[in-house]
């Protein structure tokens, strides 16, 4: 695992560090330039939009998520098996053919469309495929068994005791859920949001194919600079400080997170 | 209770393991470097739906040996992925311009023409292209235009000019190809430049073209603008020939034209790759590609036009005169190669970047 993990990575930081060639291809010249074409503005625009749709994506498998999660650890133990099973078995579908049916679903005269205007909704087709709401349906649909399952872990633990014993002390549905559950089911919470943005931010399939490529995305730019501009060292610089950032981030979440624990604690 | 709770929730353990393995499974995709057998394989790297599959069929009983596809979307694909230490394949199919990128990268190997004697029946405007005029490293294989595929019951009167893709009235109906090259060409013709040029004001004002054209683009896509026609979902598609012959296969209203301003006339490529460790087999399938039944038996599944010469008068009828297959003998004077542009390329990398980027 260690060897599959860091020799690539460490060929990749080796390689963000060289310089391109004419036809592509490293130059092994030591320089720090791709770091500083990182400030480029020109990208800017790209790491803001990236970070807003996988924040957008986290949120909305959050809010589906967790009722979803929630009713399964609290169905007849029987019945587990069978619904994470479900929620698993698009998995089994290789995704790229997942988001092609997608494609389907969302175009012109698409499911959707045709649906809603037989239902009376609407009567003129919406352009919903090649969009940035189609790209936000694609990385909802792709990533939500990722917050499903690390949160069905945490909330089937749940002590019930406990969430009785607040009904039993008249706390209100909200505070229960806010000050209770929630509190009881963070971790569950942290690693389904870290799961699913992670990948949501890294997303290149997605924006290409329901998006139409006419946006980019984090991951559409380093596809881009590997696979198009042949810029190697530059799609590496991307990647190598897209992943220390996630790392930074997510590190400096739980020193904080562990602090206030023990703040909480009183220690 | 709390065994049987402990129990269950194992079980559920051994559900998320399942799935986290079947869910790196699909992440999985197969290379030129799996099954490296003992008997003779020859790995084809070529263009996305570019293959007959009961030809190859053929050609692995022929030679008895097997012959894996694997394919690329882009020229750029093609290379940066043999660049990228993607050894093991035999022949590959570039085009034109990335012949001579190839060629000068050291990938390509000497063809042994004596063993493709079907290479001295190539049509006489494929012969000596400026990118490799003695057939040195390649042969000229399926060739055609780039030019615009249209619904003619929404498109009226038929479009002379590339400026249709411009026009207001179509917005959200028209797809491109996610082609840097072939993108730019478009409108360094539309200015009235080589789709060539290596001039930064000039490739300027060709991205600023390109942008005021966006908001009324659908698509960029390189692959699928064959069906959106067919469904309606786009009126305007810019796509090469081939695709948009398929489409009016379908749907007859559709209509292709090769704009007055001028367009791409591009031929793919085969090669043979210095690292094959197959180059007879590698020689002997060119050749069979090559063949005049072969050729024609190609052109009428994928309708691109084959180089071979004497494939023509084999193909359907209906293709030998469809101007999106074998183009018009009017409209060559205003078609141009592509050519390898050297430095120049990283131009158009920045201005396809700030394009994609708004």
């Amino acid at each position: 695992m260690g060897i599959f993990f860091f020799i690539p990575l460490l060929i990749v930081l080796a390689v963000s560090f060289a310089s391109r060639g004419t036809d592509g291809g490293v130059e092994w010249t030591f320089s720090l330039t791709n770091y500083a074409h990182l400030a480029d503005p020109l990208y800017f625009r790209i790491y803001g939009r990236s970070i807003a749709l996988a924040l957008a994506t986290t949120a909305l498998c959050l809010l589906l998520g967790f009722p979803l999660a929630y009713s399964i650890a609290r169905a007849p133990i029987r019945w587990q098996g069978i619904w994470l099973l479900l929620v698993m078995i698009p998995f089994w579908t290789n995704f790229l053919v997942r988001t092609y049916a997608w494609m389907f679903i969302l175009r012109t005269e698409g499911l959707m469309n045709t649906l809603l205007i037989n239902l009376g909704v609407m009567t003129q087709p919406i352009e919903l495929l090649y969009s940035d709401w189609a790209i936000l349906i694609g990385l909802v649909y792709g990533y939500l068994p990722f917050m499903v399952l690390p949160l069905y872990a945490a909330t089937e633990r749940l002590d019930l005791s406990v969430v009785e014993a607040a009904w039993d002390l008249y706390a209100t549905g909200w505070s229960v859920f806010w000050r209770v559950i929630l509190p009881l089911t963070k971790p569950g919470v942290i690693a389904g949001c870290i799961l699913v943005f992670i990948p949501s931010l890294g997303a290149f399939i997605t924006p290409d194919l329901l998006g139409g490529a006419k946006t980019m995305m984090v991951g559409n730019l380093i596809q881009h600079e590997y696979l198009v501009m042949r810029d190697w060292p530059l799609g590496s610089a991307i990647s190598f400080s897209l992943m220390a950032l996630v790392l930074l981030a997510v590190m400096a979440y739980f020193k904080t997170d562990g602090r206030l624990d023990r703040l909480e604690r009183g220690v | 209770m709390v065994n049987n709770h402990q129990m269950h929730t194992s079980r559920n353990r051994k559900w998320l393991a399942a799935f986290l393995c079947v869910a790196s499974l699909s992440a999985c995709q197969p290379t030129a470097e799996d099954g490296l057998k003992k008997g003779r394989t020859l790995y084809y790297f070529t263009w996305s739906d570019y293959v007959s599959p009961d030809l190859i069929a053929e050609f692995e009983r022929q030679a008895s040996a097997k012959v894996v596809v694997d394919t690329f979307s882009s020229n750029e694909e093609l290379l940066a992925k043999l660049q990228g230490g993607a050894t093991g394949y035999d022949v590959a199919a570039p085009s034109d311009f990335m012949v001579s990128i190839m060629v000068r990268q050291g990938l390509l190997a000497e063809l042994a023409l004596e063993k493709i004697p079907n290479a001295t029946l190539l049509a006489e405007r494929l012969q000596r292209l400026p990118f490799d005029p003695d057939n040195r490293y390649s042969i000229p294989y399926l060739w055609g235009t780039v030019g615009i595929g249209y619904d003619s019951n929404v498109i009226s009167p038929p479009p002379e000019s590339w400026t249709v893709l411009w026009d207001p009235r179509f917005k959200g109906r028209i797809s491109m190809l996610n082609d840097q090259r072939e993108v730019f060409g478009v409108a360094l013709r539309v200015i009235g430049q080589s789709l060539n040029s290596r001039d930064p004001t000039v490739i300027g004002q060709a991205k600023a073209k390109l942008l005021s054209q966006k908001p009324l683009v659908k698509t960029y896509t390189s692959e699928s603008y064959d069906q959106l026609l067919i469904s309606g979902e786009v009126a305007l598609a810019h796509g090469w020939g081939g695709a948009i012959a398929r489409a009016m296969a379908e749907r007859p209203s559709i209509k292709y034209v090769v704009p007055k301003e001028g367009g791409t006339i591009w031929a793919d490529c085969l090669v043979v790759l210095k690292t094959s460790r197959n180059k007879d087999l590698a020689m002997r399938f060119i050749n069979y590609l090559l063949d005049p039944v072969v050729a024609a038996r190609t052109t009428n599944r994928l309708r691109f036009a084959s180089s071979n010469r004497q494939a023509k008068a084999l193909v359907d009828e209906q293709l030998r005169e469809n101007p999106a297959v074998y183009p018009l003998d009017s409209t060559f004077d205003r078609l141009e190669w592509m050519a390898d542009l050297g430095d120049a390329i990283r131009q158009y990398d920045r201005a396809w970047t700030e394009l994609k980027m708004q």
